[in-house]
């Protein structure tokens, strides 16, 4: 809402500076968003009269002419084609300023001087809109004779200082200069001059011209209607057309203007028929009939239908009750009789017809809010009264009033003690009834009750009247306090937190960083990831009102997401990187969605560059580790999709699947943009909090040596080390201490199809020093094992 | 023998003054002291001396082996000193070259935000609930005392799945999940990401992330609410940042609050990151409706409470300097590594 400070004058006394009332008012809830002070940037430019016109004696293009501006003459070189001598044009001197912070300096033009430069309407900040009458290339000449040298901003009434309101959505009494005014008053702690409203009323009986019928009340609880006669329609006076303007309306005719000004005024939109075109002299307030088109004043048909309300005459629909009059009856330069309407229509009603046609105006967005209906006979007699202010037109007797029902002002228990309580305050009790008298709360200091005024209908219970007095209390004026005798509480993490910090504190601890992505994602992933078309993957929510087809779903996998990243690394020439990400998987129970989904938790790696599935896997142990997870298989994975049939391997943990780690297939990686070896992991952070086991014993350390034997053997190339360590663990006994592999060779010496394999073996107890003997049992144990089981052959 | 002995010493103390490796101090000691040495040669052949000269020669030959031994033991360590000292001469490397990092990964700066805001509140008392995302409207909306055809659900560029399942436009529906499970005194906050149809700019994004706070027990007041914003705003700005509260309009909280931090970077003087207002907005705040404590069954004569809700993207980019939001979502490793 823009609110031109004079005009607020009219109502409010302001006694400061307009960055200071900005200041108070934003501190007692009626934010400013900005000072607009119009015509800033224009400086020097002046009205100034053409006296003479030459050619340019070397520029075909060029005039030299000779210009008035009150003070002085001076000599402006112009390639302006559209002056003549005598007219009247606004001219920015040496030294001025314009907007777009441009400067006018002295200059010379083919060899001539020049001393300023004349303006367009474009160089002055302007719109041809505003200026109709402005050339569309060319020299702005004022349309009628003005004081030579007079500051320009005054002829084009630019000198308002406008501040621009964000005014909350509970608060429509306030999209208004006598609401802004009200606030104004109890902030500054001045006067509120509340407008007295005096008719004369000249003409015969409004109720011969027209009469009212509201056929649903429900959805307009009051219209009202007056008429205006031998109406001359025209211009509205400069004074209007400023505040207008200042207000951010374009001015039209002097009555459409008077309802923009009364609707900018007071807050309640209006509108004005001709009424010649209202058939049978009736107004009729219905719901529209199915089937039925109106052409609104913006010159679109609209079909319309049985939920949206219409003013219609006898014959058909004439406006859309809240949103737009009809073309069918607006005002024409030839109107001479009027009718103004101010109605209260239902906001919910209002808000789903504009919603419905496409069209937010100015109009339905103040009453989908909810307006106050006792404004609407202030609003049309404010605007009879400019009528007869004006002196435009006769302005027939009597106001038509269809008010279904008055609304009771609701009451409400004032207790003074209680909100102190609530605020932490101690605000005398006088203190309080004086904010609230202030804002037209009617106080009852008998009984502590407050009565709201119809048009504070946000105000509802005691916390409302709480938040009344704090605003101008001050909030900041309140103490600061800790919840000091408060029952105390224990702040603490959950498990399922614990462990999932210590994931991502391991994540960083093994180089990962950490990266965010996008849960929703496009359909199209599914095909780029090689899934079959029975996926489970698949089945994904679909997001009824998407940004676009790639913001579509809700994701079931973040590989994809995972994949994206590493592709913008890798196509901006980075190396390596190595990325993880804690997010969720959203799972539908069933589609259509009528439950809430599972949103699973997961934990995504993603890694590119000199690295290869060791360095993946080694995160996924690291992680295991430090979860106190030992339970945990690695196996191959071959049936994936997704990833390589012979470098992934699925996840377990006691049994349980937890996860899939592996190289990401080249078709897929392909289609990703990605690198051919890029690596994936996706571990089910649920599992992991379920098994993870901080619980931690300390065994003694050892305290008889222990023996360590080396082994290399000849397998089979398919024989996997896993086989190899599960037979050495199964055989060796107790004694077994630690297994470690330290090298798997192929190549000379080493027949096709075969693979050398090395280990050390450690051996000890705990209650004595091992014998050559007890480690050769062992050994030997553990050769006849991997002999038999894997036709393993010493070396 | 006695000259023997006196010029076997002299001889022994002039190759000692010699000597200039540990091998050839070792000869020495071989050539006097050793079995076959000069002077067991001539120990050996005491025999030979009468009883009168025996202990005299003896003591002298004694003398002599301990003033050898001694100076043997002095050079020795000399020449340890000497050579070790070359050995680290020569062993001089460049301690100008990159050392052996073990590169460790870095938490992403929201992660760095949102941590840090659970870890002030955690030292308050406060616990961690989460909530979900894809989300009830009755549980975003309806209980939050945001009817249907509510202006308020306009403003919030809701995705819808249905009419009744919607991505949450805050965190704030976690509050009334909590309210409905837990008796007060309650002191949590949701951190989470919430989710509005907003095009994607430098400014704004369609997924972006809250971390809200409720507080609900008997006798809190605004008071408390200004406090607890402060001490937080302290922690996570520095201890001189200065809070500001202006009167604002949420449903579901009444009375209702922007919250203004002075600015991080000029403290408050105007600059142009807090565009010259010398605040930052941060968060919204206010002390819990009476409707939605009601929702939850919650008696609002005899409990009350406050909730804040902050956005975590706007916060990190001012802590971080941050210019564009879409760095935050775009996870260029050289940005993620700066952190």
């Amino acid at each position: 809402m823009k609110a031109p400070i004079d005009w607020l004058k009219d109502y409010v006394d302001i006694n400061v500076s307009p960055k200071e009332f900005a200041d108070a008012m934003t501190m007692s809830g009626s934010k400013v968003e900005g000072i607009e002070v119009q015509g800033e940037d224009i400086t020097k430019v002046v009205v100034g009269k053409i006296l003479t016109i030459e050619k340019h004696p070397d520029a075909d293009k060029l005039q030299v002419t000779k210009v008035d501006v009150g003070s002085e003459v001076i000599q402006i070189v112009t390639g302006a084609q559209n002056i003549s001598v005598g007219d009247y044009i606004p001219v920015a001197l040496v030294g001025s300023t314009l907007p777009g912070d441009k400067k006018i300096s002295k200059g010379k033009l083919r060899g001539i001087e020049s001393y300023g430069m004349m303006c367009s309407i474009e160089e002055l900040g302007l719109t041809s809109e505003d200026y109709p009458d402005a050339p569309e290339d060319g020299i702005y000449i004022l349309p009628k004779e003005e004081e030579l040298g007079k500051d320009i901003k005054e002829v084009f009434g630019l000198n308002h200082k406008v501040i621009e309101f964000e005014i909350t959505s509970n608060r429509p009494d306030c999209l208004s200069i006598i609401g802004l005014a009200r606030e104004a008053a109890v902030t500054l702690k001045t006067e509120f001059k509340k407008p007295v409203i005096d008719l004369k009323e000249e003409g015969d009986d409004a109720a011969q011209y027209i009469s009212v019928e509201v056929k649903d009340t429900e959805l307009c609880p009051r219209f009202a209607a007056r008429v205006v006669k031998d109406v001359k329609i025209g211009p509205s006076p400069k004074w209007m057309r400023d505040r207008l303007k200042a207000a951010g309306v374009r001015p039209i005719n002097n009555i459409v203007d008077i309802t923009n000004y009364v609707m900018l005024e007071y807050g309640q939109p209006m509108h004005a028929y001709d009424i010649k075109d209202i058939k049978g002299n009736k107004i009729v307030v219905r719901r529209a009939h199915e089937g039925e088109t109106i052409k609104t004043l913006d010159d679109q048909d609209r079909e319309i239908d049985s939920s949206m309300l219409v003013i219609a005459d006898e014959e058909r629909a004439i406006g859309v009750a809240g949103v737009m009059g009809g073309a069918n009856s607006e005002i024409k330069e030839d109107t001479s009789t009027i009718v103004f309407e101010a109605a209260n229509f239902n906001g919910t009603s209002v808000r789903l017809t504009a919603k419905k046609l496409g069209m937010r105006t100015e109009a339905s967005g103040r009453f989908e809010k909810g307006l106050d209906a006792e404004n609407v006979e202030a609003a049309i007699n404010r605007a009879v009264e400019l009528v007869e202010e004006l002196g435009i037109g006769t302005v027939c007797k009597g106001l038509i009033d269809c008010y279904a029902k008055k609304k009771e002002p609701r009451t409400i228990n004032l207790r003074v003690e209680k909100i102190n309580d609530f605020l932490g305050t101690n605000i005398p009790k006088e203190e309080m009834i004086g904010i609230l008298k202030a804002l037209e709360f009617k106080v009852d200091e008998n009984n502590m009750t407050v009565k709201v005024p119809s048009f504070r209908e946000d105000v509802e219970r005691e916390a409302d009247i709480a938040e009344e007095i704090a605003r101008f209390y001050g909030y900041n004026n309140i103490e600061a306090t800790l919840l000091s005798g408060k029952a105390a509480t224990l702040g603490r993490k959950t498990h399922k937190q614990i462990i999932e910090d210590l994931i991502k504190e391991t994540m960083i601890a093994c180089g990962l960083s950490e990266a965010f992505t996008y849960s929703f994602t496009s359909p199209k992933v599914f095909d780029k990831l090689n899934l079959p078309m029975d996926s489970e993957l698949r089945k994904a929510i679909v997001i009824s009102n998407p940004l676009g087809e790639d913001y579509s779903i809700m994701r079931t996998t973040t590989i994809p997401d995972m994949l994206g990243v590493i592709s913008t690394n890798y196509n901006r020439r980075i190396e390596e990187a190595r990325l993880f990400e804690m997010s969720r998987v959203y799972i539908p129970q069933s589609l259509p969605l009528n439950e809430l989904p599972h949103e699973k938790p997961v934990l995504t790696l993603g890694m590119y560059g000199k690295l290869d599935f060791y360095d993946l896997k080694g995160v996924a142990e690291e992680l295991f580790a430090r979860l106190g997870i030992k339970d945990y298989e690695i196996s191959p994975e071959k049936d994936n999709a997704i990833f390589h049939p012979g470098r992934t391997a699925s996840l377990s943990i006691d049994g349980e699947y937890a996860g899939i780690i592996g190289e990401i297939h080249p078709d897929v990686a392909e289609k990703f943009e990605c690198p051919e070896r890029t690596y994936i992991g996706v571990i089910e952070i649920e599992v992991l909090v379920k098994k993870a086991s901080m619980k931690c014993q300390y065994t003694a350390l050892p305290k008889f040596p222990a023996v360590t034997r080396d082994i290399a053997m000849l397998v089979k190339d398919e024989v996997m080390v896993k086989q190899i360590e599960d037979v050495i663990k199964q055989r060796a006994g107790k004694i077994l201490e630690s297994i470690k592999l330290f090298d798997v060779y192929k190549g000379k010496q080493v027949s096709e199809g075969m693979k050398s394999v090395a280990y050390s073996i450690t051996f000890r107890a705990s209650d004595r020093t091992l014998t050559d003997e007890d480690v050769g049992k062992a050994m030997t144990k553990i050769l006849d094992g991997l002999k038999r089981n894997l036709g393993a052959e010493l070396r | 023998m006695k000259e023997q002995l006196n010029s076997i010493r002299m001889q022994a103390e002039q190759e000692l003054s010699n000597v200039g490796t540990i091998t050839e101090l070792e000869n020495i000691r071989v050539k006097y002291l050793g079995k076959k040495g000069e002077l067991t040669a001539v120990l050996r052949g005491m025999g030979a001396l009468s009883p009168e000269e025996r202990p005299i020669i003896g003591q002298l030959a004694n003398e002599v082996r301990a003033s050898i031994e001694g100076r043997l033991e002095e050079v020795k360590s000399e020449l340890t000193k000497k050579e070790r000292g070359l050995k680290l001469e020569k062993e001089v490397i460049d301690v100008t070259m990159p050392g052996n990092r073990k590169m460790l990964g870095k938490k992403h700066p929201l992660s760095i935000v949102i941590d840090e805001i659970k870890d002030v509140f955690i030292g308050m008392g406060y616990e961690i609930a989460e909530g979900p995302e894809v989300e009830l409207d009755y549980y975003n909306f309806e209980a939050l005392n945001i009817p249907k055809n509510h202006p308020a659900r306009d403003v919030q560029d809701t995705f819808y799945i249905n009419n009744n399942i919607l991505l949450r436009t805050q965190t704030s529906p976690v509050q009334i999940r909590v309210m409905e499970n837990k008796k007060p005194p309650i002191k949590v906050i949701c951190p989470g990401r919430v989710y509005r149809s907003d095009a994607v700019d430098a400014t704004h994004s369609p997924i972006f992330h809250q971390v809200e706070g409720l507080v609900v027990d008997k006798g809190v007041t605004m008071g408390d609410l200004v406090g607890t914003l402060r001490l937080f705003a302290k922690s996570l700005f520095g201890e001189k940042t200065e809070i500001r509260l202006r009167p604002h309009h949420f449903p579901f909280t009444e009375p209702s609050a922007e919250v203004d931090v002075s600015c991080w970077t000029c403290g408050g003087k105007g600059c142009r990151v807090c565009k010259n207002e010398g605040w930052i907005e941060i968060l919204g705040a206010g002390m819990v409706h009476p409707k939605v404590l009601e929702v939850c069954g919650i008696d609002p004569e005899v409990y009350s409470g406050f909730a804040f809700g902050l956005g975590a993207e706007r916060t990190a980019m001012g802590r971080f300097n941050i210019d564009d939001m879409r760095l935050l979502y775009e996870n260029d490793i050289r940005f993620l590594k700066q952190f």
